[in-house]
């Protein structure tokens, strides 16, 4: 591949819809209607190029890992550990080993709490979350809670939906040891000042987490210019494969870190009285692990990176500016998480209309959409609802979906009043 | 005639807007509350049962409109039937809004029953059923609790 899309000249916005023929369940009618797929925020439909690695790496490469002396198990391992390789370059990590391969986000965040909070957090010892998180990185820390006393501190959001500053400011004290922080929210977009909070936790000697879920996916990523402890991220959000994701980790903390789970491969040798653990991150990796899944992340990675990560960036923007502009047209529209800096997410929902008859209306009509509170209650309690509409764009998106969605939208109403 | 596919209907409209039978129980004996942690949807059944007769049914809640619909649909049928005749009924609109058409045989349903018709789009949306099954598993809950009074009495 080595077209990056078309550049419109005159208003200088790119244009990637070259791609989305890469994109097979496209073409497949929805219901006999045409896909209009805005849900990409909940996870990414995927290119031929991870399916078709997927099911090459079956048919003619497949073997269980770091085991075999054989051809094959040599060769899955190769490809395996490449798969790493390609994930820290993805990050702008220092070194592979600073990354562990688990099941997904979730497992990542769980793992970092069980982990390394299990050793370094006890009694008193505060983690600030916000009311921005996704469940995935509020449950982990309630359940650390149980065996340790911690305490968990949530920064507030304004009348927006933005991280209110002056109230992590207010928290954060020499008591904080993590940080846990959103890179961008799934349930409205908006991206929190993760530089200026990371700096300002680090220099009273906290540790932070980044959630790059909705970050990894949208805009280009330097762990290292960031300067994250830990990032986590799933690989189905970013076109790859279900059952993958990432957890990076300084390396220094990772090496500190005892293993979270026990089993093969995590060990360098095992009596029946004791065991000694292998290095990171095959000591986070016990047990067979998801190596086609790490093969196909690998090659959504070769995709999005082909495409060039800013590409996908600029362009989801135009997408989001259209949607949001064109939605705004309608003055029975109110909009949740209104913010310059955001991922290609427009939460909302349409005066009188419950968000779930708003998703099966627009979905007779082939458009997929997420309602409900999107695993983030915090942001749906602040602004005092049940939940929203959700649109999300991805690069296989086009400004006719966004057409496609307003007229749908012009149904509800119509149908409503 | 109805077109059991189509969902939203004027009729469920009609209902989801103006909720009959909705507000507090003055002389209630007995409520329940249910929830659905999926969409956030909750309602309150507040019931009047006198002898094993439903004498006065109402509720409140918050839902999309296919459940207020339901409920509001609901409490039209039930009120002055039996806990029994009510139980059955439930079975009925279970089968109407979540089993397969096969197992049910529409055409001897009475008018009174025959106005839930319109709900049977749901089972095209499954993640959908819940909303319309929700008031009605809140009810049984409710005729529970009260049982429960009445037989530690």
């Amino acid at each position: 591949m080595n077209t990056v899309g078309s550049l419109n000249e005159e208003n200088h916005e790119i244009n990637l819809s070259c791609y989305i023929d890469s994109f097979p369940i496209l073409k497949n009618p929805v219901r006999d209607k045409r896909l209009v797929y805005l849900d990409t925020a909940a996870s990414a439909q995927k290119p031929d190029i991870v399916i078709n690695t997927i099911n090459d790496f079956y048919k003619t490469e497949y073997a269980n890992i770091h085991r075999g002396v054989y051809w094959l198990s040599e060769r899955a391992t190769v490809k395996y550990e490449m798969a790493r390789k390609k994930v820290a370059e993805f990050l702008d990590a220092a070194s592979e080993t600073e990354i562990v391969f688990t099941k997904s986000a979730t497992e990542s965040i769980n793992l970092v709490a069980s982990s390394w909070g299990g050793k370094n957090l006890s009694t008193n010892d505060e983690v600030i979350i916000t009311e921005l998180e996704h469940h995935a990185n509020i449950v982990p820390w309630h359940i650390l809670r149980e065996s340790t006393g911690i305490v968990i501190k949530s920064v507030r959001l304004d009348d927006n939906g933005c991280i209110d500053l002056n109230h992590f400011y207010e928290l954060l004290s020499e008591k904080t040891k993590l940080l846990s922080l959103t890179h961008a929210s799934n349930a409205l977009g908006i991206i929190p000042p993760i530089k200026e909070m990371i700096s300002a936790a680090h220099s009273l000697g906290a540790l932070v987490l980044i959630d790059g879920c909705q970050g990894a996916v949208h805009q280009p990523v330097s762990v290292q210019d960031m300067d994250a402890d830990f990032y986590v991220f799933s690989g189905h959000k970013l076109y790859g494969p279900t059952g993958i994701g990432v957890l990076y980790a300084k390396s220094n903390i990772l090496q500190d870190m005892p293993p979270y789970q026990g089993g093969g491969d995590m060990i360098v040798t095992v009596s029946t009285q004791e065991s000694t653990y292998a290095d990171p991150p095959l000591r986070f990796e016990a047990g067979t692990p998801n190596i086609v899944g790490a093969i196909g992340l690998s090659a959504a990675i070769d995709f999005v990176t082909n495409i060039g990560m800013h590409n996908i960036s600029n362009y989801e923007d135009t997408l989001l500016k259209y949607g949001r502009e064109k939605l705004g047209e309608l003055n029975y529209i109110k909009f949740y998480g209104d913010a310059s800096n955001k991922a290609s997410i427009i939460s909302f929902d349409i005066d009188g209309v419950h968000p779930h008859d708003v998703g099966t209306i627009l979905d007779q009509d082939g458009i997929s959409v997420r309602v409900g509170h999107h695993c983030a209650q915090p942001v749906m309690q602040h602004f005092g609802i049940a939940g929203t509409v959700r649109a999300s764009f991805a690069l296989y998106n086009t400004k006719e979906d966004i057409d496609l969605l307003i007229n749908g939208v012009e149904k509800v109403r119509s149908i409503f009043t | 005639m109805l077109d059991l596919r189509e969902l939203y209907q004027e009729v469920i409209l009609d209902h989801g807007k103006s909720p009959r039978n909705f507000g507090q129980l003055e002389d209630k004996n007995t409520e329940a509350h249910g929830h659905n942690p999926l969409c956030g949807d909750t309602i309150t059944i507040y019931l009047h049962i006198t002898d094993e007769i439903i004498k006065d049914i109402r509720f409140e809640g918050k839902g999309c409109a296919i459940s207020l619909a339901s409920a509001s649909m609901m409490t039209e049928l039930l009120k002055g039937k039996t806990t029994k005749e009510a139980s059955k009924l439930f079975g009925k609109f279970h089968a109407l809004v979540a089993e397969d058409k096969e197992v049910n045989n529409f055409e001897t349903d009475n008018e009174e029953f025959e106005k839930l018709h319109v709900l049977a789009g749901v089972k095209e949306y499954p993640m959908r059923v819940k909303c319309a099954t929700l008031p009605w598993h809140t009810f049984k809950a409710a005729v529970e609790n009260n049982n429960g009074k009445v037989s530690t009495e």
